[in-house]
């Protein structure tokens, strides 16, 4: 999978892993900006802080 | 290495960068993002004017102003608990909230219980952990720190006293005199409550502060906390 992504990359190998380097950095913004807060919301809300009359 | 291992590989990477960014990365913004709110705060209070701090010996300020309730959600205070960290300020608002103030405003005071320097309990609650874990250190507080709240009249100190270990239904501390449902509320008392253990919900820590004094807005910070509600631009 990842090899055939480093084949299709153009130019020289420095090139290529500059065009990585971009990749995984757009793919991390786009984790942290959109995928885990999502994740979080849905999967692991945090515990509850307050102490609350469970009749209300 | 077949394709389903490398998705494996990404999977299990994409796991540790989750828990990474939900226990450090996130609640360092978010924390970060309630310090800069809280200092803008302090900074409307004094409406750019310099904050001195107030002399070490001073008059007896008298009995606190008291502020009225503000709307729900309203941000109306900062809470400054120097045990927590030299500069830890956290904004307070009406309401406990998740969505609306404790995930994102910090700390929120429990509607109906009383007002900063009111006869009675000032309740409020926070995260320990996730969101910018303001009270993570809840339970590293000892006895005789100062604890501050700063409204628009100034800022009142309160010295924690004791801490209590309740189940999520025990709302005796929220009483005016806590766990004593009824009783006529003399001591002037700040009580924060937080989830425990850390990243559990099936207790909390809650601390009991007693209000020791107070200082009007006109005569000065209390001295220890002047440089952290000091304008950014006169200071």
């Amino acid at each position: 999978m990842y090899a055939a992504l480093w084949r299709v990359l153009p130019g020289p190998a420095w090139v290529r892993i500059l065009i990585v380097l971009v990749l995984v950095a757009a793919v991390l913004a786009a984790l942290a900006t959109w995928v885990f807060p999502w994740a979080e919301e849905t999967f692991f809300p945090a515990p509850d802080v307050t102490v609350e009359d469970p009749a209300s | 290495m077949g394709v389903l291992g490398e998705l494996l590989i990404t999977a299990g990477v994409l796991v540790l960068l989750f828990l990474g960014w939900q226990l450090w990365f996130n609640s360092l913004v978010i924390g970060n993002e309630q310090q800069d709110r809280a200092q803008e705060l302090s900074e409307s209070f004094s409406g750019g004017d310099e904050v001195v701090a107030a002399p070490a010996e001073r008059a007896d300020p008298g009995d606190p102003d008291v502020g009225t309730a503000p709307a729900e959600n309203e941000t109306f205070g900062n809470l400054i608990v120097p045990r927590f960290g030299a500069d830890w300020k956290r904004p307070i608002a009406e309401g406990i909230g998740r969505h609306t103030v404790l995930d994102n405003i910090g700390v929120g005071h429990y509607p109906g219980t009383q007002m900063p320097g009111e006869v009675g309990n000032f309740a409020v609650a926070a995260h320990r952990n996730s969101h910018g874990d303001a009270f993570v250190d809840i339970n590293k507080l000892q006895l005789g720190d100062p604890v501050y709240v700063e409204t628009e009249d100034g800022w009142y100190r309160y010295i924690y006293r004791s801490t209590e270990y309740v189940l999520p239904t025990g709302v005796g501390v929220l009483e005016p005199v806590p766990q004593m449902e009824g009783a006529a509320p003399t001591d002037r008392i700040l009580t924060l409550t937080s989830c425990n253990p850390e990243h559990s919900i099936s207790e909390r820590i809650i601390a009991y502060t007693v209000y020791d004094t107070w200082y009007p807005r006109e005569f000065g910070a209390p001295p220890e906390i002047a440089d952290l509600v000091q304008n950014s631009a006169a200071g």
